[in-house]
Protein backbone atom coordinates (compact mmCIF):
# COMPACT_ATOMS: atom_id res chain seq x y z
CA UNK A 1 0.00 0.00 0.00
CA UNK A 2 2.36 2.10 0.50
CA UNK A 3 3.75 1.83 -2.76
CA UNK A 4 1.09 2.67 -4.64
CA UNK A 5 0.31 6.35 -2.35
CA UNK A 6 4.06 7.08 -3.16
CA UNK A 7 3.39 7.16 -6.91
CA UNK A 8 0.38 9.15 -6.47
CA UNK A 9 2.21 11.30 -4.34
CA UNK A 10 4.64 11.61 -7.53
CA UNK A 11 2.14 11.63 -10.59
CA UNK A 12 0.67 14.85 -8.49
CA UNK A 13 3.32 16.64 -7.74
CA UNK A 14 5.37 16.14 -11.52
CA UNK A 15 3.51 19.25 -13.35
CA UNK A 16 4.82 21.61 -11.13
CA UNK A 17 8.39 20.10 -10.48
CA UNK A 18 8.66 20.47 -14.69
CA UNK A 19 6.91 24.01 -14.40
CA UNK A 20 9.72 24.80 -11.87
CA UNK A 21 12.52 22.45 -14.10
CA UNK A 22 12.18 24.69 -16.98
CA UNK A 23 12.44 28.60 -15.38
CA UNK A 24 14.86 26.93 -13.34
CA UNK A 25 16.78 26.75 -16.67
CA UNK A 26 15.63 29.52 -18.37
CA UNK A 27 16.37 31.85 -15.30
CA UNK A 28 19.97 30.47 -14.92
CA UNK A 29 20.46 30.51 -18.83
CA UNK A 30 19.50 34.22 -18.69
CA UNK A 31 22.06 34.88 -15.91
CA UNK A 32 24.81 33.04 -18.09
CA UNK A 33 23.96 35.29 -21.00
CA UNK A 34 24.35 38.26 -19.08
CA UNK A 35 27.59 37.14 -17.54
CA UNK A 36 28.72 36.54 -20.97
CA UNK A 37 27.32 39.84 -22.18
CA UNK A 38 29.81 41.53 -19.68
CA UNK A 39 32.65 39.56 -20.70
CA UNK A 40 32.62 39.89 -24.36
CA UNK A 41 33.59 43.73 -24.79
CA UNK A 42 36.21 42.73 -22.00
CA UNK A 43 37.73 39.61 -23.78
CA UNK A 44 36.97 41.30 -27.02
CA UNK A 45 38.80 44.39 -26.43
CA UNK A 46 41.68 43.00 -24.99
CA UNK A 47 42.27 40.16 -27.84
CA UNK A 48 42.00 43.79 -30.55
CA UNK A 49 44.51 45.25 -27.81
CA UNK A 50 46.63 42.23 -28.49
CA UNK A 51 46.84 41.82 -32.25
CA UNK A 52 47.19 45.56 -32.93
CA UNK A 53 50.10 46.03 -30.09
CA UNK A 54 51.79 43.06 -29.40
CA UNK A 55 54.04 42.81 -32.21
CA UNK A 56 55.42 46.17 -31.57
CA UNK A 57 56.04 45.26 -27.77
CA UNK A 58 60.04 44.07 -27.98
CA UNK A 59 62.89 45.00 -25.15
CA UNK A 60 63.47 48.40 -27.18
CA UNK A 61 59.56 49.35 -26.15
CA UNK A 62 60.52 48.54 -22.57
CA UNK A 63 63.36 50.13 -22.18
CA UNK A 64 64.06 53.16 -24.70
CA UNK A 65 63.14 56.70 -24.60
CA UNK A 66 61.02 58.20 -27.32
CA UNK A 67 63.05 58.75 -30.45
CA UNK A 68 62.71 62.24 -31.92
CA UNK A 69 60.03 62.58 -35.09
CA UNK A 70 61.11 60.42 -38.22
CA UNK A 71 63.49 58.28 -36.40
CA UNK A 72 61.99 54.72 -36.14
CA UNK A 73 62.39 52.69 -33.27
CA UNK A 74 62.36 53.79 -29.33
CA UNK A 75 60.13 52.79 -26.81
CA UNK A 76 57.75 54.33 -24.05
CA UNK A 77 60.35 53.11 -21.13
CA UNK A 78 59.68 56.98 -19.42
CA UNK A 79 56.11 57.08 -19.80
CA UNK A 80 55.84 53.56 -18.29
CA UNK A 81 57.62 54.45 -15.16
CA UNK A 82 56.27 57.90 -15.41
CA UNK A 83 52.66 56.06 -15.02
CA UNK A 84 53.83 54.07 -11.76
CA UNK A 85 55.45 57.70 -10.24
CA UNK A 86 52.34 59.57 -10.84
CA UNK A 87 49.99 56.75 -9.55
CA UNK A 88 52.31 56.62 -6.49
CA UNK A 89 51.71 60.20 -5.73
CA UNK A 90 48.27 60.15 -6.53
CA UNK A 91 47.78 56.51 -4.03
CA UNK A 92 49.81 58.07 -1.32
CA UNK A 93 47.62 61.60 -1.30
CA UNK A 94 44.19 60.04 -1.74
CA UNK A 95 44.39 56.65 0.13
CA UNK A 96 45.03 57.94 3.34
CA UNK A 97 42.16 61.10 3.04
CA UNK A 98 39.78 58.75 1.27
CA UNK A 99 40.00 55.41 3.91
CA UNK A 100 40.02 58.62 6.62
CA UNK A 101 37.18 59.83 5.12
CA UNK A 102 35.62 56.73 4.87
CA UNK A 103 36.55 55.84 8.62
CA UNK A 104 34.53 59.21 10.06
CA UNK A 105 31.77 58.82 7.76
CA UNK A 106 30.82 54.76 8.83
CA UNK A 107 31.66 55.77 12.46
CA UNK A 108 30.84 59.26 13.23
CA UNK A 109 29.41 60.42 10.37
CA UNK A 110 25.62 59.49 11.56
CA UNK A 111 24.85 63.61 12.10
CA UNK A 112 24.57 66.75 9.39
CA UNK A 113 28.31 67.21 8.92
CA UNK A 114 28.39 63.38 7.84
CA UNK A 115 25.79 64.01 5.00
CA UNK A 116 27.35 67.19 3.51
CA UNK A 117 30.19 64.83 3.07
CA UNK A 118 28.32 62.39 1.75
CA UNK A 119 26.66 64.61 -0.70
CA UNK A 120 30.05 66.29 -1.54
CA UNK A 121 31.78 62.93 -2.14
CA UNK A 122 29.01 62.03 -4.51
CA UNK A 123 29.30 65.30 -6.36
CA UNK A 124 32.81 64.59 -6.79
CA UNK A 125 32.86 61.55 -8.29
CA UNK A 126 30.58 62.82 -11.02
CA UNK A 127 32.76 65.63 -12.02
CA UNK A 128 34.49 65.50 -15.18
CA UNK A 129 37.86 64.75 -15.51
CA UNK A 130 39.16 67.18 -17.23
CA UNK A 131 37.36 69.85 -14.71
CA UNK A 132 39.97 67.93 -11.87
CA UNK A 133 42.94 68.49 -13.92
CA UNK A 134 42.16 72.17 -14.45
CA UNK A 135 41.73 72.43 -10.37
CA UNK A 136 44.65 70.70 -10.55
CA UNK A 137 46.37 72.87 -12.45
CA UNK A 138 45.19 76.15 -11.05
CA UNK A 139 46.17 74.89 -7.55
CA UNK A 140 49.69 73.30 -8.17
CA UNK A 141 50.83 74.31 -11.57
CA UNK A 142 50.13 78.00 -11.35
CA UNK A 143 51.90 78.22 -7.78
CA UNK A 144 55.13 76.20 -8.91
CA UNK A 145 55.10 77.82 -12.50
CA UNK A 146 55.58 74.45 -13.97
CA UNK A 147 54.07 71.39 -14.97
CA UNK A 148 55.02 68.45 -12.62
CA UNK A 149 54.42 65.27 -11.40
CA UNK A 150 53.16 66.31 -8.45
CA UNK A 151 49.99 67.88 -10.12
CA UNK A 152 49.57 64.92 -12.18
CA UNK A 153 49.43 62.89 -8.55
CA UNK A 154 47.38 65.59 -6.98
CA UNK A 155 44.67 65.61 -9.91
CA UNK A 156 44.65 62.20 -9.77
CA UNK A 157 44.76 61.57 -6.00
CA UNK A 158 41.19 64.27 -6.23
CA UNK A 159 39.87 61.74 -8.62
CA UNK A 160 40.82 58.69 -6.14
CA UNK A 161 39.05 60.32 -3.23
CA UNK A 162 35.34 60.18 -3.54
CA UNK A 163 35.27 56.41 -4.37
CA UNK A 164 37.84 55.50 -1.61
CA UNK A 165 35.59 57.05 0.62
CA UNK A 166 32.19 56.10 -0.28
CA UNK A 167 33.90 52.29 -0.43
CA UNK A 168 35.25 52.60 2.52
CA UNK A 169 32.09 53.64 4.62
CA UNK A 170 30.36 50.64 3.63
CA UNK A 171 32.83 47.94 3.47
CA UNK A 172 32.94 49.09 7.67
CA UNK A 173 29.18 49.48 7.89
CA UNK A 174 28.87 45.65 6.87
CA UNK A 175 31.18 44.81 9.98
CA UNK A 176 28.53 43.79 12.50
CA UNK A 177 27.57 45.87 15.34
CA UNK A 178 28.35 42.89 17.29
CA UNK A 179 32.28 43.05 16.62
CA UNK A 180 32.45 46.81 17.70
CA UNK A 181 30.81 45.40 21.00
CA UNK A 182 32.83 42.94 22.07
CA UNK A 183 35.96 45.23 21.44
CA UNK A 184 33.84 47.69 23.88
CA UNK A 185 33.04 45.46 26.25
CA UNK A 186 36.83 44.79 26.68
CA UNK A 187 37.29 48.20 27.78
CA UNK A 188 39.09 48.47 24.06
CA UNK A 189 38.76 52.94 23.49
CA UNK A 190 36.62 53.63 20.44
CA UNK A 191 39.48 55.07 18.34
CA UNK A 192 41.41 51.59 19.24
CA UNK A 193 38.46 49.42 17.97
CA UNK A 194 37.79 51.62 15.02
CA UNK A 195 41.10 50.83 13.49
CA UNK A 196 42.14 47.30 15.01
CA UNK A 197 38.75 45.32 14.80
CA UNK A 198 36.45 47.28 12.51
CA UNK A 199 38.90 48.44 9.81
CA UNK A 200 40.79 45.19 10.29
CA UNK A 201 37.81 43.35 9.70
CA UNK A 202 36.82 45.33 6.12
CA UNK A 203 40.60 45.36 5.19
CA UNK A 204 40.12 43.33 2.02
CA UNK A 205 37.05 45.04 1.23
CA UNK A 206 38.12 48.74 1.64
CA UNK A 207 41.51 47.51 -0.67
CA UNK A 208 38.92 46.36 -3.70
CA UNK A 209 37.72 49.63 -3.49
CA UNK A 210 41.32 51.52 -3.08
CA UNK A 211 41.87 49.24 -6.40
CA UNK A 212 38.70 50.20 -8.24
CA UNK A 213 39.69 53.95 -7.75
CA UNK A 214 43.42 53.05 -8.64
CA UNK A 215 42.49 51.35 -12.10
CA UNK A 216 39.90 54.24 -12.85
CA UNK A 217 42.86 56.76 -12.23
CA UNK A 218 45.41 55.04 -13.80
CA UNK A 219 43.92 55.53 -17.54
CA UNK A 220 42.94 59.07 -17.05
CA UNK A 221 44.55 60.98 -19.73
CA UNK A 222 42.61 64.59 -19.45
CA UNK A 223 43.53 65.71 -16.00
CA UNK A 224 47.25 64.76 -16.78
CA UNK A 225 46.99 67.12 -20.11
CA UNK A 226 47.96 70.55 -18.38
CA UNK A 227 49.34 68.79 -15.29
CA UNK A 228 52.32 66.24 -15.94
CA UNK A 229 52.04 67.71 -18.94
CA UNK A 230 53.80 65.10 -20.64
CA UNK A 231 58.04 64.22 -21.53
CA UNK A 232 60.08 63.04 -23.91
CA UNK A 233 62.73 61.95 -21.54
CA UNK A 234 63.65 60.48 -18.11
CA UNK A 235 62.13 62.79 -14.75
CA UNK A 236 62.66 61.33 -11.80
CA UNK A 237 61.73 65.03 -10.23
CA UNK A 238 58.38 66.19 -8.03
CA UNK A 239 58.60 69.24 -10.13
CA UNK A 240 59.06 68.49 -13.59
CA UNK A 241 56.84 67.36 -16.26
CA UNK A 242 56.40 63.60 -16.61
CA UNK A 243 55.72 61.53 -18.93
CA UNK A 244 52.85 59.29 -18.86
CA UNK A 245 51.37 55.90 -20.14
CA UNK A 246 47.91 57.50 -20.78
CA UNK A 247 49.41 61.55 -22.66
CA UNK A 248 51.68 58.81 -24.59
CA UNK A 249 49.00 57.01 -25.99
CA UNK A 250 46.86 60.04 -26.84
CA UNK A 251 50.32 62.20 -28.54
CA UNK A 252 50.89 58.68 -30.57
CA UNK A 253 47.30 57.93 -31.32
CA UNK A 254 46.32 61.67 -33.34
CA UNK A 255 49.94 61.45 -34.95
CA UNK A 256 49.90 60.92 -38.22
CA UNK A 257 53.13 58.31 -38.21
CA UNK A 258 52.49 54.81 -38.64
CA UNK A 259 54.73 53.34 -36.55
CA UNK A 260 53.48 55.88 -33.48
CA UNK A 261 50.13 54.52 -34.18
CA UNK A 262 51.77 50.78 -33.63
CA UNK A 263 53.59 52.13 -30.21
CA UNK A 264 50.31 54.09 -29.45
CA UNK A 265 48.24 50.46 -29.93
CA UNK A 266 51.17 48.72 -28.02
CA UNK A 267 51.12 51.04 -25.19
CA UNK A 268 48.25 50.37 -24.59
CA UNK A 269 48.34 46.99 -24.43
CA UNK A 270 51.43 47.52 -21.79
CA UNK A 271 48.92 50.13 -19.60
CA UNK A 272 46.66 47.25 -19.26
CA UNK A 273 48.37 44.81 -18.33
CA UNK A 274 50.19 46.75 -16.09
CA UNK A 275 46.31 47.66 -14.34
CA UNK A 276 45.48 44.18 -14.27
CA UNK A 277 48.55 43.02 -12.70
CA UNK A 278 48.77 45.20 -9.88
CA UNK A 279 45.28 44.96 -9.13
CA UNK A 280 45.57 40.77 -8.75
CA UNK A 281 48.79 41.22 -7.35
CA UNK A 282 47.32 43.71 -4.88
CA UNK A 283 44.03 41.31 -4.17
CA UNK A 284 46.34 38.04 -3.81
CA UNK A 285 49.16 39.65 -1.10
CA UNK A 286 45.72 41.13 0.46
CA UNK A 287 44.09 37.58 1.04
CA UNK A 288 46.55 35.90 1.96
CA UNK A 289 47.42 38.42 4.82
CA UNK A 290 44.06 37.67 6.25
CA UNK A 291 43.17 34.28 5.58
CA UNK A 292 46.01 33.65 7.80
CA UNK A 293 44.48 35.89 10.70
CA UNK A 294 47.20 36.95 12.36
CA UNK A 295 47.13 40.65 14.23
CA UNK B 1 37.83 37.31 43.17
CA UNK B 2 34.70 38.85 42.10
CA UNK B 3 32.73 42.06 43.79
CA UNK B 4 29.22 42.87 44.76
CA UNK B 5 27.00 45.07 42.51
CA UNK B 6 24.68 47.33 44.10
CA UNK B 7 22.14 49.07 41.39
CA UNK B 8 19.49 52.35 43.24
CA UNK B 9 17.09 53.56 41.35
CA UNK B 10 18.04 52.69 37.69
CA UNK B 11 16.04 54.36 34.84
CA UNK B 12 16.95 53.59 31.35
CA UNK B 13 15.47 54.88 28.38
CA UNK B 14 15.75 54.49 23.98
CA UNK B 15 15.18 57.86 23.09
CA UNK B 16 11.84 58.38 24.50
CA UNK B 17 10.85 55.02 25.16
CA UNK B 18 11.67 54.09 28.75
CA UNK B 19 12.77 50.40 29.09
CA UNK B 20 13.80 50.16 32.74
CA UNK B 21 11.87 51.74 35.75
CA UNK B 22 13.41 52.37 38.84
CA UNK B 23 15.84 48.98 38.93
CA UNK B 24 17.09 48.34 42.83
CA UNK B 25 19.28 45.25 42.63
CA UNK B 26 22.07 43.77 44.99
CA UNK B 27 24.26 41.06 43.04
CA UNK B 28 25.88 38.91 45.44
CA UNK B 29 30.18 38.74 45.10
CA UNK B 30 31.20 35.46 43.56
CA UNK B 31 27.64 34.02 43.23
CA UNK B 32 25.62 33.79 39.68
CA UNK B 33 22.85 35.71 39.78
CA UNK B 34 20.31 35.12 36.83
CA UNK B 35 17.82 37.54 34.70
CA UNK B 36 14.41 35.45 33.65
CA UNK B 37 11.57 37.55 31.99
CA UNK B 38 9.56 37.49 28.42
CA UNK B 39 11.16 39.35 25.79
CA UNK B 40 11.39 42.72 25.54
CA UNK B 41 11.07 43.04 29.48
CA UNK B 42 14.76 44.90 29.90
CA UNK B 43 17.00 42.59 31.27
CA UNK B 44 19.33 42.91 28.63
CA UNK B 45 19.53 46.75 28.42
CA UNK B 46 20.26 46.39 32.58
CA UNK B 47 22.85 44.29 32.12
CA UNK B 48 24.43 46.46 29.35
CA UNK B 49 23.74 49.31 32.19
CA UNK B 50 26.13 47.69 34.40
CA UNK B 51 29.01 47.65 31.78
CA UNK B 52 27.94 51.42 30.08
CA UNK B 53 27.02 49.48 27.02
CA UNK B 54 23.87 50.71 26.76
CA UNK B 55 25.20 54.13 26.48
CA UNK B 56 26.90 53.11 22.65
CA UNK B 57 23.28 52.89 21.57
CA UNK B 58 22.25 56.23 19.56
CA UNK B 59 20.03 58.34 22.01
CA UNK B 60 20.05 55.90 24.88
CA UNK B 61 20.37 57.45 28.44
CA UNK B 62 20.90 56.58 32.07
CA UNK B 63 19.38 57.55 35.65
CA UNK B 64 20.17 56.38 38.99
CA UNK B 65 23.10 54.76 40.64
CA UNK B 66 25.31 51.40 40.26
CA UNK B 67 28.46 50.61 41.97
CA UNK B 68 30.98 47.94 41.25
CA UNK B 69 32.29 46.92 44.44
CA UNK B 70 33.30 50.28 46.06
CA UNK B 71 33.51 52.19 42.76
CA UNK B 72 30.66 54.25 41.06
CA UNK B 73 30.14 53.31 38.02
CA UNK B 74 29.04 56.53 36.66
CA UNK B 75 30.95 58.81 38.06
CA UNK B 76 34.70 59.60 38.24
CA UNK B 77 35.00 56.48 35.73
CA UNK B 78 35.37 56.15 32.21
CA UNK B 79 33.24 53.97 30.33
CA UNK B 80 36.21 52.27 28.73
CA UNK B 81 37.98 51.70 32.31
CA UNK B 82 34.84 50.75 33.74
CA UNK B 83 34.33 47.82 31.35
CA UNK B 84 38.17 46.45 31.45
CA UNK B 85 37.01 45.37 35.05
CA UNK B 86 33.60 43.93 33.68
CA UNK B 87 33.86 41.29 30.88
CA UNK B 88 30.49 40.71 28.73
CA UNK B 89 29.59 37.78 26.77
CA UNK B 90 27.18 38.12 24.17
CA UNK B 91 24.18 36.17 23.04
CA UNK B 92 25.47 35.29 19.88
CA UNK B 93 29.24 34.13 19.92
CA UNK B 94 31.53 37.31 18.13
CA UNK B 95 35.37 36.22 17.99
CA UNK B 96 36.93 38.57 15.66
CA UNK B 97 37.25 36.85 12.45
CA UNK B 98 40.40 38.32 11.23
CA UNK B 99 42.27 37.14 14.22
CA UNK B 100 43.65 34.13 15.39
CA UNK B 101 42.20 31.96 18.42
CA UNK B 102 45.72 33.26 20.40
CA UNK B 103 44.85 36.86 19.44
CA UNK B 104 41.23 36.93 20.22
CA UNK B 105 41.61 35.78 23.69
CA UNK B 106 44.67 38.44 24.01
CA UNK B 107 43.10 41.30 22.46
CA UNK B 108 41.60 42.54 25.58
CA UNK B 109 45.01 43.06 26.75
CA UNK B 110 47.21 43.83 23.59
CA UNK B 111 44.90 46.07 22.12
CA UNK B 112 45.09 47.67 25.28
CA UNK B 113 49.00 48.28 24.76
CA UNK B 114 50.10 45.02 26.39
CA UNK B 115 53.40 43.46 24.68
CA UNK B 116 54.94 40.78 27.05
CA UNK B 117 54.81 38.36 24.80
CA UNK B 118 55.52 35.55 28.08
CA UNK B 119 52.83 37.33 30.01
CA UNK B 120 50.35 37.10 27.44
CA UNK B 121 51.09 33.44 26.67
CA UNK B 122 50.72 32.73 30.22
CA UNK B 123 47.41 34.64 30.49
CA UNK B 124 45.97 33.05 26.92
CA UNK B 125 46.83 29.19 28.04
CA UNK B 126 45.18 30.17 31.56
CA UNK B 127 42.14 31.74 30.56
CA UNK B 128 41.52 28.73 27.71
CA UNK B 129 41.95 26.53 30.26
CA UNK B 130 39.57 28.63 32.30
CA UNK B 131 36.79 28.01 29.56
CA UNK B 132 37.75 24.84 28.89
CA UNK B 133 38.79 25.28 25.66
CA UNK B 134 42.83 24.76 25.91
CA UNK B 135 42.98 21.10 24.77
CA UNK B 136 40.43 21.94 21.82
CA UNK B 137 42.57 24.40 20.69
CA UNK B 138 46.36 24.26 22.11
CA UNK B 139 47.42 22.97 18.84
CA UNK B 140 45.84 25.41 16.26
CA UNK B 141 46.28 28.43 18.66
CA UNK B 142 47.91 30.26 15.80
CA UNK B 143 47.43 28.65 12.52
CA UNK B 144 43.16 28.88 12.80
CA UNK B 145 41.20 31.38 13.36
CA UNK B 146 38.75 31.93 15.86
CA UNK B 147 36.02 32.53 12.99
CA UNK B 148 36.55 28.69 12.01
CA UNK B 149 35.61 27.01 15.83
CA UNK B 150 32.42 25.56 15.95
CA UNK B 151 29.80 27.47 17.46
CA UNK B 152 30.11 26.34 21.21
CA UNK B 153 33.92 26.51 20.69
CA UNK B 154 33.21 30.28 19.66
CA UNK B 155 31.06 31.36 22.46
CA UNK B 156 33.97 29.20 24.96
CA UNK B 157 36.52 31.17 22.72
CA UNK B 158 34.60 34.62 23.51
CA UNK B 159 34.30 33.58 27.19
CA UNK B 160 38.53 33.02 27.64
CA UNK B 161 38.41 36.48 25.97
CA UNK B 162 36.30 38.12 28.65
CA UNK B 163 38.33 36.32 31.38
CA UNK B 164 42.15 37.27 29.79
CA UNK B 165 41.62 41.00 30.98
CA UNK B 166 40.86 39.49 34.77
CA UNK B 167 37.46 40.90 35.41
CA UNK B 168 36.12 40.91 38.50
CA UNK B 169 32.69 40.43 37.50
CA UNK B 170 31.00 38.37 34.17
CA UNK B 171 27.35 39.62 32.38
CA UNK B 172 26.40 36.98 30.03
CA UNK B 173 23.56 38.25 27.76
CA UNK B 174 21.71 35.08 26.79
CA UNK B 175 25.35 32.87 26.27
CA UNK B 176 23.85 29.84 25.09
CA UNK B 177 20.61 30.78 22.68
CA UNK B 178 22.58 30.01 19.79
CA UNK B 179 23.55 27.07 21.16
CA UNK B 180 22.78 23.05 21.25
CA UNK B 181 22.37 21.19 24.47
CA UNK B 182 25.91 19.66 24.04
CA UNK B 183 27.59 22.99 24.75
CA UNK B 184 25.10 24.73 26.41
CA UNK B 185 25.94 21.69 28.97
CA UNK B 186 29.58 22.89 28.67
CA UNK B 187 29.39 26.71 29.10
CA UNK B 188 27.23 26.47 32.28
CA UNK B 189 29.23 23.48 34.28
CA UNK B 190 31.99 26.33 33.44
CA UNK B 191 29.65 28.86 34.79
CA UNK B 192 29.61 27.10 38.06
CA UNK B 193 33.66 26.91 38.34
CA UNK B 194 34.08 30.58 37.56
CA UNK B 195 31.69 31.25 40.25
CA UNK B 196 34.46 30.64 42.42
CA UNK B 197 36.11 33.74 41.17
CA UNK B 198 34.14 35.89 39.20
CA UNK B 199 30.50 37.65 39.91
CA UNK B 200 28.14 36.66 37.28
CA UNK B 201 24.84 37.65 36.47
CA UNK B 202 23.63 35.94 33.65
CA UNK B 203 20.26 37.01 31.28
CA UNK B 204 18.56 33.84 30.22
CA UNK B 205 15.47 32.75 28.61
CA UNK B 206 15.46 29.32 29.77
CA UNK B 207 13.96 28.96 32.97
CA UNK B 208 15.92 25.27 33.74
CA UNK B 209 19.11 27.48 33.35
CA UNK B 210 18.17 29.96 35.50
CA UNK B 211 17.44 26.78 38.11
CA UNK B 212 20.32 24.81 37.10
CA UNK B 213 23.27 27.54 37.60
CA UNK B 214 22.00 30.86 39.59
CA UNK B 215 22.01 31.09 43.57
CA UNK B 216 19.55 34.03 42.93
CA UNK B 217 17.07 34.59 40.20
CA UNK B 218 15.57 38.48 38.94
CA UNK B 219 11.94 38.26 37.47
CA UNK B 220 12.15 41.49 35.19
CA UNK B 221 8.13 42.29 33.16
CA UNK B 222 7.98 45.23 31.15
CA UNK B 223 10.90 46.83 32.21
CA UNK B 224 10.35 46.60 36.13
CA UNK B 225 12.02 44.02 38.41
CA UNK B 226 8.64 42.63 39.87
CA UNK B 227 10.71 39.88 41.91
CA UNK B 228 14.15 39.05 43.14
CA UNK B 229 14.84 36.26 45.77
CA UNK B 230 17.14 33.34 46.04
CA UNK B 231 16.85 31.09 42.88
CA UNK B 232 14.60 28.31 44.88
CA UNK B 233 12.08 30.37 46.29
CA UNK B 234 11.23 31.96 43.18
CA UNK B 235 10.92 28.56 41.11
CA UNK B 236 8.60 26.96 44.26
CA UNK B 237 7.05 29.53 46.44
CA UNK B 238 7.22 33.07 44.48
CA UNK B 239 5.52 35.71 46.05
CA UNK B 240 4.04 37.77 43.36
CA UNK B 241 1.35 36.36 41.17
CA UNK B 242 3.30 37.36 37.73
CA UNK B 243 6.09 35.64 38.76
CA UNK B 244 4.28 32.62 39.26
CA UNK B 245 2.31 33.02 36.11
CA UNK B 246 5.58 33.25 34.61
CA UNK B 247 7.48 30.33 35.66
CA UNK B 248 4.44 28.18 35.48
CA UNK B 249 4.16 29.13 31.70
CA UNK B 250 0.85 30.82 31.92
CA UNK B 251 2.11 33.78 29.82
CA UNK B 252 5.63 35.10 28.68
Amino acid sequence: MPEATHTSALHAVRPIALRRRITDHVMTGAAVLTVILVLVPLFAIFAYLVYRGVGSINWAFLTQTPKPVGEAGGGMANAIVGSAFILALASILGVPVGVGAGIYLAEYGRNRFGDVIRFTADVLNGVPSIVIGIVAYAIVVLRQKHFSALAGGTALAIMMIPTITRTTEEMLLLVPNTLREAAYGLGVPRWRTTLSIVLRTATSGVITGVMLAFARVAGETAPLLFTAFGNQFWNWRLDQPTAALPLQIFTYAISPYDDWHRQAWAGALVLIILIVSAVAAVRYVVRRGTLGGVA
Amino acid sequence: MGVGIQVEKLNAWYGKTQALHDINLNVQANHATALIGPSGCGKSTFIRCLNRMHETTPEARVEGTIKIGDYDAYQGTSATQLRRRIGMVFQKPNPFPTMSIYDNVAAGLKLNGYRDKKHLDEVVEKSLASSALWDEVKDSLHKKSGASLSGGQQQRLCIARALAVEPEVLLMDEPCSALDPISTGKIEELIFELKAQYTIVIVTHNMQQAARVAEYTGFFLLGRMIEYDKTEKIFTNPSDKRTEDYITGRFG
